[in-house]
């Protein structure tokens, strides 16, 4: 007992370097996590751009924010595909009949899914500054986009973990990407709701994305953030812990 | 006998999947050092009894003993010990053949796990194929990486869940001189198979497995004497463990 507990963390970033080779060897998943995003934003831009009407004088600013969530929510489907795979493949049996903390292997492929992400975001940053985004926010406010963001990845991540370990098949198991995909697209990430129509306005001002897009725009240009934070940061915490103890749950059950 | 000269003891072993009755009340010893052989036609239960005593599935009632420590209240202490080579191949296809035995051996927290993998890699022939992914390598490629990679941090007692299953002849004898090699470096080998030939070069006891229960345990030499004597026939004939197995087993095909 005692050794597994010392070596914790040696046998998490063993999981940590072994799922980071998984991302960065697919060249699938990088053309999805981050080319697309960046392909988006450029497209956004220079192609629709001009006729979108956003409120804002800088669209590079407006579209951000969700350049970034879609960004996250594209590599979701890979979670499953991965964590999928290794329940498949045996490949956890062996780590299980180990001496290793059980909890290991999964929290390695959580672990993954921050640090790829993390390295998503930073590159999408970077290009959005070489396409003219500026913004006045200080540190905290900085800080405060990259909690955001940090949670938003966990819940999506844990919830992407359910279906990964619970599908019969590969298709089920990456089925979840397609719904989350969609979220950034029916929300204020692209163009104000109040041009959708009623119905698809409903939707879009009442589901996560919309309101971690306004509480994101609002600190990266300094304007107050009011509510939007709060419920941002209540979206992203509620269905982090729900999908949490599911997967947890479906995890136990599996080993 | 002595305690300590027995690696596994089970008595009583009972388990279901869902009220479908799989072990019946399972009884057999294995001493320290031997090569122990489970036959039985397929889905009898040969994968679960080494799922349960590798400590990857709980079973329902009964006692499984495995180095000295009971599997359901010290598993952990199980995990240390053992060393398991599952039914189907359990390496990870992305990385490459030594990247899966150092990753094996940091999670065994072994020094050098470099040096470790590449005297595995030696010794099983892989050398060359070192730096390829696993996902190029043939299936007996694959096995004998499999193999090794249950080796890292040799374990005093390893599970060989059908080693050379869909092996051809050839691969096959070459898995069988490796674990006559280690049975004479004092490791004990636990094995399964429905291959009786298997069982006939290797196991120093074989035991058979029928309708959840171990209905014969013996050495090879002792088994031959149960079958009746040498039919009269032109040539004298030992019988092969083939037949031995068929005339225990009785009338499959009546059912
Ligand atoms: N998770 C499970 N849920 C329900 N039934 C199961 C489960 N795992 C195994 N079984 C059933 O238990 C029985 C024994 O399975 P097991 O895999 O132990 O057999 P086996 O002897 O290893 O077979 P094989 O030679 O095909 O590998 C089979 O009838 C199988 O269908
Ligand atoms: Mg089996």
């Amino acid at each position: 007992m005692e050794t597994i507990k010392n070596y914790y963390f040696t046998d998490l970033s063993v999981m940590l370097g072994r799922s980071m080779r998984h991302h960065f060897r697919s060249v699938d998943t990088i053309i999805t996590a981050t080319i697309m995003p960046v392909a988006l934003m450029l497209l956004f831009v220079y192609v629709l751009g001009g006729a979108i009407e956003s409120g804002s004088n800088n669209y590079v600013n407006y579209l951000l924010p969700g350049v970034l969530l879609m960004a996250i929510a594209n590599s979701m489907g890979y979670t499953s595909f991965r964590l999928f795979n290794d329940v498949q493949k045996g490949i956890f049996e062996r780590f299980h009949s180990m001496p290793i903390a059980r909890s290991a292997a999964l929290w390695g492929h959580v672990l993954v899914s921050l640090v790829s992400n993390a390295v998503s975001v930073v590159v999408i940053i970077l290009i959005a500054f070489i396409m003219g985004f500026r913004s006045p926010a200080g540190v905290l406010s900085w800080l405060a986009v990259i909690g955001i963001l940090a949670l938003f990845t966990l819940a999506l991540t844990w919830l992407a973990a359910i279906p990964g370990l619970t599908a019969k098949t590969q298709d089920g198991a990456i089925a979840i990407a397609y719904p989350i995909h969609i979220l950034p697209l029916i929300s204020s990430a692209f163009v104000p709701t109040n041009t959708m129509p009623t119905v698809v306005s409903v939707f879009a001002e009442n589901q996560p994305v919309t309101s971690i897009v306004n509480a994101m725009r609002a600190l990266l240009n300094n304007q107050p953030v009011g509510n939007d934070i709060w419920i941002a940061l209540a979206w992203c915490i509620g269905i982090m812990l729900v999908a949490y103890i599911f997967a947890m749950r479906a995890y136990k059950k599996r080993v | 006998m002595i305690p300590n000269e027995i690696a596994i003891s089970v008595q009583g072993l009972k388990k279901s999947y869902k009220n479908i009755p799989v072990l019946k009340g399972v009884d057999f010893k294995v001493k320290t050092g031997s090569i122990f052989a489970l036959l039985g036609s397929n889905g009898t239960g040969k994968t679960t009894i080494v799922k349960i005593l590798t400590t990857l599935l709980k079973h329902d009632s009964g006692t499984a003993v495995v180095n000295g420590f009971d599997v359901a209240s010290k598993p952990d202490s199980v995990r240390q010990s053992i060393s398991l080579t599952g039914q189907f191949a359990a390496v990870d296809e992305i990385l490459s053949g030594r990247e899966n035995l150092i990753m094996i051996a940091r999670l065994r927290h072994l020094k050098n796990p470099r040096q470790v993998a590449d005297d595995l890699l030696k010794r099983f022939g892989l050398t060359d194929a070192a730096n390829r992914r696993v996902s190029t390598y043939s299936g007996g490629m694959r096995r004998r990486l499999d193999i090794a990679m249950s080796l890292v941090g040799k374990s005093q007692l390893i599970f060989l869940d059908e080693p050379t299953t869909g092996l051809d002849p050839e691969a096959r004898i070459e898995v069988w001189k490796f674990i006559k090699e280690l049975s004479d470096n004092g490791t004990t080998v636990f094995l399964t198979t429905q291959y009786l030939e298997e069982a006939e070069q290797l196991a120093d006891r074989i035991a058979i497995l029928q309708n959840g229960r171990i209905i014969v345990n013996d050495t090879l030499t002792e088994l031959k004497k149960l079958f009746p004597p040498t039919k009269v026939e032109y040539i004298e004939k030992q019988p092969t463990l083939e037949e031995i197995f068929l005339a225990i087993v009785g009338k499959k095909e009546e059912k």
